[in-house]
């Protein structure tokens, strides 16, 4: 299941590669690959979430699914700390709305073209992004 | 009331006499008189936040029934309330609610704290979301340590809060200062 | 005669909110014509706390995500833990595992359908509801003391082995359940006002509902055919007969009805297993400090609300680096915003009470 998702990915669209077991993707091919993804049939955004590791960048975590094949391919997409900005999926996905004001409220990744990117679970006047590793409450 | 005069006196009960004598009058003074209604008839403030309010919704139901004593009235609206039980956990984005509907229930009011996360912000203490504890903003009358406490618990909480209403002197609460 | 838009706010403290949600509604008339929600007043920061307690010390916190269906929110971290460490649960303990959380399943939907039926004005319903899972309280407390939050799921199998009035108790509670389901039915679902009220109310298409990611028995009363125990089996989930409950209306009326087919399937799931229960340990061997290898695993489950996922992310060390909580019920809440507008203030109340969320678990 997982050798056969990828490999297609790797033919289709230039400079993917597989890393363990999710696709490394650069930031400006992710709109191309998750419009690719959901014409294959990859209807189910199934989490969206990100990491930070401390030595300068943030890494999107994107887990697609389908809800009528058994397929699951996870996205990884590198992002840098100091001006965190990533393409919003929201136009593939409308399940990505609230996912990505999650992200955006927890860790300051700006979402370019989400609609609405407010914060979410925190006050709107709330200083600070909590799950950075360096935020002192 | 003046049974506790009769009962210090080492009398027969006061309604006992009263039944012997005839008379149907009984002699108080108009502060126990509305202490004794007042404890008897506590309207809860329907106010869950989390987990524990589940355990209050079941102490309201069949099985526990909270109706047996009188408390089974739970208003949604603060302004027809006494007792505001705060059953969760208090996060900072929902403190200026709670402060603003504690503010608009009248006079006069108590608070039960309900659960470890009221008392003191329980597993969620070290939050950087969370207040650990009502008593940061909010005079709290009953504590009722638990997670979640026992609808039996609850029990025993509203009856000691009928206690402290009806005995005012027995426990003088800290002034409201906050 | 001058008419204008009216915004209110049905704030964080509502009786018919199920908990601390803000909606802030835009009515023309008694009509929504659109909505604003705001979650947020219950966020208490878990996936932080997480990098401070160690794997063990936080299957505690995970009672609290969901506080309706605790034992399968304790299910999926522990399944997640053993998933990157590679251990094996002994059968019976796995056994244990279906049945409690089949148990679980059957309590949380009681809920959801009480709870629906009070927020349309049937106050008798929800006392019944609560009567019956009382019953399933008492089988809880018995084997591990909680009657909400239980703790009893650990790495590895699970905490205490069922004492020996458990199975016959258990026997006669799914009679028990059977009957009373048969007479939830008669109050509530033949009712000619609740079928009014629910029937065509709130009708989430088949596409509107897998572009929101939607999962549980919100999306199958829409159509799609999507159980993870089914098309992603977990634990020993392929050994039971049962089938996934699938209506095609969409509207309040099915997601009520998915759920009350899905307790009379958790009831056919509990008696099989009860009748394969295995004699064993119910606890592996597992090291007293848990140190997964650096890594990461993913593992998701069939809560009864939807698809919970935990992601956890290792450095090597006793506390995770990174664990994410794909919450249900914060996904399933996203759609509410869009299918409000046309319909009345009431139906606007029965539409989220059937969208059955949980704001422990919406994170606020």
């Amino acid at each position: 299941m997982a050798d056969k998702d990828f490999t297609f990915l790797e033919e289709k669209i230039q400079g993917v590669k597989r890393v363990e077991n999710a696709v490394q993707v650069p930031r400006e091919k992710l709109i191309e690959v998750m419009g690719f993804l959901k014409e294959q049939g990859f209807d189910y955004l199934h989490d969206l979430t990100a990491i930070d590791w401390q030595k300068e960048r943030f890494t999107m975590v994107y887990r697609v699914r389908s809800y009528t094949k058994p397929d699951e391919v996870t996205i990884k997409a590198d992002v840098e700390r100091d001006n965190p900005r990533v393409p919003s999926v929201v136009g593939i996905w409308k399940a990505a709305n609230w996912m990505e004001r999650e992200v955006y409220d927890m860790f300051g990744i700006v979402f370019e073209g989400h609609p609405n990117l407010k914060r979410i679970l925190l006050e709107d006047d709330f200083e600070g992004y909590p799950l950075r590793k360096d935020f002192q409450p | 009331m003046a049974l506790e005069r009769y009962h210090r006196k080492n009398d027969e009960s006061y309604l006992e006499k009263t039944l012997i004598v005839g008379t149907n009058v009984v002699l108080t003074t108009l502060e126990k008189l509305f202490n004794w209604g007042r404890g008897n008839s506590l309207w809860p403030l329907q106010f869950g936040l989390a987990c524990c309010a589940i355990e209050m919704i079941s102490s309201g139901q069949a099985r526990f029934d909270l109706a047996r004593f009188g408390y089974e009235v739970f208003r949604p609206s603060p302004r027809q309330a006494d007792v505001m039980i705060v059953a969760g956990t208090i996060t900072k984005k929902m403190q200026p609610a709670i402060r603003r509907i504690y503010d608009q229930m009248p006079e006069p009011k108590w608070v039960i704290a309900m659960g470890n996360c009221a008392i003191g912000g329980g597993p969620f203490a070290d939050s950087y979301a969370v207040v650990p504890g009502a008593d940061q903003f909010l005079p709290v009358d009953v504590y009722v340590p638990g997670c979640p406490p026992r609808p039996e618990s609850l029990f025993y909480a509203m009856l000691k809060l009928k206690e402290k209403v009806m005995n005012p002197e027995k426990a003088r609460a800290k002034d409201d200062g906050r | 005669m001058k008419t204008q838009e009216l915004t209110i706010n049905m704030g964080p403290q509502h009786p018919s909110t199920h908990g601390v949600f803000r909606l802030i509604l835009n009515l023309d008339g008694e009509v929504a014509t659109g909505s604003t929600s705001v979650p947020g007043y219950l966020h208490r920061g878990l996936e932080k706390l997480a990098e401070g307690r160690t794997y063990a010390q936080f299957i505690p916190y995970t009672d609290r995500l969901d506080y309706l269906s605790s034992m399968s929110n304790n299910l999926g971290y522990v399944q997640a833990v053993e998933k990157m460490l590679s251990i094996k649960v002994p059968e019976r303990a796995e056994y244990l595992r279906v049945i409690f959380a089949e148990l679980q399943r059957i309590a949380n939907h009681l809920v959801a359908i009480g709870t629906f039926a009070l927020d349309l004005g049937a106050w008798t319903a929800v006392v019944f509801a609560f009567n019956y899972r009382e019953k399933i309280m008492d089988l809880f407390s018995m084997t591990c003391g909680g009657r909400l939050t239980y703790n009893y799921m650990r790495i590895g199998g699970v905490s205490h082995d069922i004492p020996w009035a458990f199975i016959p108790r258990l026997r006669y509670f799914l009679d028990y359940m059977e009957d009373s389901l048969a007479e939830f039915q008669r109050l509530v679902t033949g009712n000619e006002i609740f079928q009014a009220r629910t029937k065509g109310i709130g009708i989430i298409s088949s596409e509107k509902a897998r572009d929101y990611g939607l999962s549980g028995p919100n999306l199958r009363a829409s159509g799609v055919n999507y159980d993870v125990r089914k098309n992603r089996p977990y634990g020993i989930y392929e050994r039971f007969d049962f089938k996934a409950c699938v209506l095609e209306n969409g509207d309040c009326f099915d997601r009520y009805m998915v759920r009350v087919m899905e307790i009379e399937e958790s009831i056919k799931i509990i008696r099989q297993a009860v009748r394969d229960l295995p004699e064993g340990p119910v606890m592996a061997q597992v090291p007293r400090n848990i140190k997964p290898p650096v890594g990461e695993v993913y593992h998701s489950i069939e809560n009864p609300k939807g698809e919970l996922g935990f992601y956890l992310v290792s450095d090597g060390g006793p506390k995770p680096y990174r664990l994410h909580i794909r919450r249900p019920s914060f996904v399933n809440l996203a759609v509410l915003d869009e299918i409000v507008p046309g319909w009345l203030v009431a139906d606007v109340v029965a539409i989220l009470a059937s969208l059955d969320i949980v704001l422990g678990e919406v994170d606020g």
